[in-house]
């Protein structure tokens, strides 16, 4: 596919991406567009630079190479059409803040040098927490939510920011299954209200049913596009090789993966920079794939 | 000396003022130090000080506080950066960053002291003062830089308030906003540098550290909000400094620097003990609350297996058999439950021994117990 410098029509545009950690690559000379309007998932087997992928599409992590464009413009000037929410592991939920605090820290970027938000400011905070059904958590101290509870605010931090564009990384590792479903559904309305939806997602049973559109990574782009397009047993076998058994199914097109040998949400030890701030709680629920 | 006379004493009054500025900026900056995970750093920065303290010295060729105070505000500066890029650029990790970084520039500082010392400067008197601090030698002019100091990051913490809080909880969120979180950390560590210079003069080099640290760990103890937390680790810290300066003025020979860091430990150490929800009491607390609450859902529950078993509501259970089946005495928690009405006891013949049935408010309280935990198992 042709690709013009500036895709003003992609939400997100990215091209010959390289990113590594001391000498070994991350990513390796990534090309990838996202259309607006859709809701796509980035998978990945572990270590396949999905987290990596996000943070330098986000200026946190910088690339060797390559550029990136959203709605046809760099990042640096976009900043306020985007929306964000990192892994939830990535920060100390020991922190002295409640919940409402958390979600009005969205606003930090609009409000500027000096500013401080209000009371029309921590009432937006309130609708968004509403929004994630967590209004009657306001006030919490948030080492005293649950893990679901904690996405949900971290996703009304992101919903507060009222962004065409939406990173979301790993937002349903460890959460119980009303969150997933919960967040499951914001992210839809999210879409169906033309939003650009990024995912970076762990759960390979649930990319269908969850997502229009999918990017499959392991350092390179194995595959890219519309879901029903890209799920198919070949391109998951070159992404993943021998690290999930694939069940053929006999007939229907599209392949069934064994739960027993999916990979679960796991994390890199390269990502030293969230593991050193990781809570106890939150390194309990990685597991290793068998 | 009487209450009026020490406080309208020169010396005393100039120790409580700069013990009172040293505790505000330290427990406020502290906060967000210890935030960050950077406890040490407000140790590495003060024994980074000391060579920092022996140059000024060698360059002023004379005791001069600002030379001193310059030098050491340099060294303590370049050792925090070399902390920030260490971490940054090496695989080091902060606590082997910071542990290298101290012991290094500390023992630089201790080269050059024996150095000045032995070479019989007169000028030199004193200058191993700055080890352990030296309250009663504080000058107005010292005030007036301490004033600075403690101005200025009154200024930059109410300024930047938003910035920093979202630095220290979520650096990589921050910087995805745009938010230049280099230029913040570096200003946050700067100015605990200069916290921890102005507080040399007091505490000295060695104890510094417990000034940032301590008012810091202490307030955390007691707050659910960064809003909260920063005023009272400055109140803890201007608490401790002044409390620590005026004991220091009852007697002869008692340190200033150390009974300041003694105060604020104490604070500390109560804080750790009796703050609510955090403290080691409250936990003890809640975790006898919660045996005894266990201890007696499961005698309920035996009572009402046993008397479902037999099918008889008001079958009795002796009380050695709930002992011998709970393999723990029960008599206590029976008694209580009796109180609250959950069960009754009967002397039963042959041998006059205890029994326990339940009441009806009883039954209810075991079969909903029950159903919770049949509802938990889904």
């Amino acid at each position: 596919m042709p690709l013009g410098l500036h895709e003003p029509d992609l939400a997100l545009h990215v091209e010959d991406l390289t990113v590594s950690y001391q000498s070994k690559p991350v990513l390796w000379d990534i090309d990838f567009d996202i259309p607006p309007g859709v809701m796509a998932a980035i998978v990945g087997p572990n270590g396949a630079g999905k987290s990596t992928l996000i943070k330098s599409i986000l200026g946190l992590t910088p690339p060797i190479a390559g550029h990136v464009t959203l709605f046809g413009r760099p990042y640096r000037v976009q900043r306020k059409r985007v929306g964000y929410v990192p892994q939830r592991s990535s920060v100390d939920w020991d922190f002295p803040t409640t919940a409402l605090d958390v979600v009005t820290m969205g606003l930090y970027g609009q409000l500027g040098w000096l500013r401080r938000p209000g009371k029309a400011h921590r009432q937006r905070a309130r609708e968004a927490l509403e929004q994630v059904g967590m209004q009657d958590y306001a006030n919490r101290q948030i080492s005293q939510l649950s893990g679901g509870q904690q996405q949900r605010v971290f996703l009304a931090r992101a919903l507060i920011q009222q962004a065409d564009i939406y990173f979301l990384d790993e937002p349903m590792a460890g959460v119980d299954a009303p969150t997933e479903r919960a967040i499951v559904e914001i992210l839809r309305g999210l879409r169906d209200a033309g939003k650009t939806v990024i995912v970076v997602h762990h759960d390979l049973q649930t990319v269908r049913t969850y997502f229009d559109w999918l990017l499959i990574l392991n350092v390179r782009v194995v595959a890219q596009g519309p879901v029903e397009e890209i799920y198919t047993a070949d391109n998951l076998r070159r992404a993943y090789g021998g690290q999930i058994a694939l069940l053929e199914n006999t007939g229907a097109g599209a392949p069934v993966i064994d739960a027993t040998t999916a990979p679960s949400a796991q994390h890199k030890a390269r990502e030293h920079s969230a593991s050193e701030r990781n809570t106890s709680e939150a390194s309990t629920e990685r597991r290793d794939t068998p | 000396m009487s209450a009026y006379a020490l406080l309208t004493d020169y010396t005393v009054q100039n120790v409580i003022l700069g013990a009172l500025m040293l505790g505000l900026v330290s427990g406020m900056l502290g906060s967000f130090a210890v935030l960050r995970k950077q406890s040490l750093l407000g140790d590495a920065l003060s024994h980074a000080a000391l060579p920092g303290i022996c140059l000024g010295f060698l360059v002023a060729g004379a005791r001069e506080l600002g030379a001193i105070m310059l030098g050491a505000l340099f060294a303590g500066a370049a050792a925090a950066l070399l902390v920030l890029a260490l971490t940054r650029y090496s695989r080091l990790k902060t606590d082997a960053a910071l542990g290298i970084v101290l012991s290094t520039f500390f023992a630089l500082g201790v080269v050059l002291l024996t150095y000045i010392q032995g070479t019989n400067n007169a000028a030199q008197g004193g200058l191993d003062a700055f080890l352990f601090g030296q309250a009663a030698a504080t000058l107005r002019s010292d005030l007036v830089i301490m004033a600075g100091v403690t101005l200025l990051s009154l200024l930059l913490v109410i300024g930047l308030w938003k910035e920093f809080k979202l630095v220290c909880f979520d650096p990589g969120f921050a910087r995805a906003l745009g938010m230049p979180v280099l230029a913040l950390e570096v200003t946050l560590t700067v100015m605990i540098a200069l916290a921890v210079v102005v507080g040399l003069q007091i505490v000295g080099v060695v104890l510094m550290a417990a000034m940032v640290i301590a008012p810091a760990v202490a307030a955390r103890q007691w707050c659910r909000r960064l809003e909260t937390m920063v005023p009272l680790a400055a109140l803890f810290g201007i608490v401790s400094g002044v409390s620590g300066a005026l004991i220091s003025t009852l007697g002869r020979g008692l340190a200033t620097g150390p009974l300041i860091v003694i105060s604020v430990s104490l604070i500390v150490i109560a804080s750790l003990l009796f703050a609510p929800r955090r403290g080691l009491l409250w936990a003890l607390v809640q975790r006898s609350r919660q045996r005894r609450r266990l201890r007696h859902q499961q005698l309920l529950t035996t009572l009402y297996r046993l008397a479902e078993r037999h099918g008889d509501r008001d079958f009795q259970s002796e009380q050695g058999l709930l002992d011998s089946y709970h393999r723990t005495r029960t008599r206590a928690a029976l008694s209580r439950l009796e109180k609250r009405g959950f069960v009754e006891s009967r002397r039963q013949p042959p041998q006059n021994a205890l029994h326990w049935t339940l009441t009806g408010a009883g039954h209810d309280e075991a079969a909903r117990i029950l159903d919770s935990f049949n509802a938990r198992g889904d």
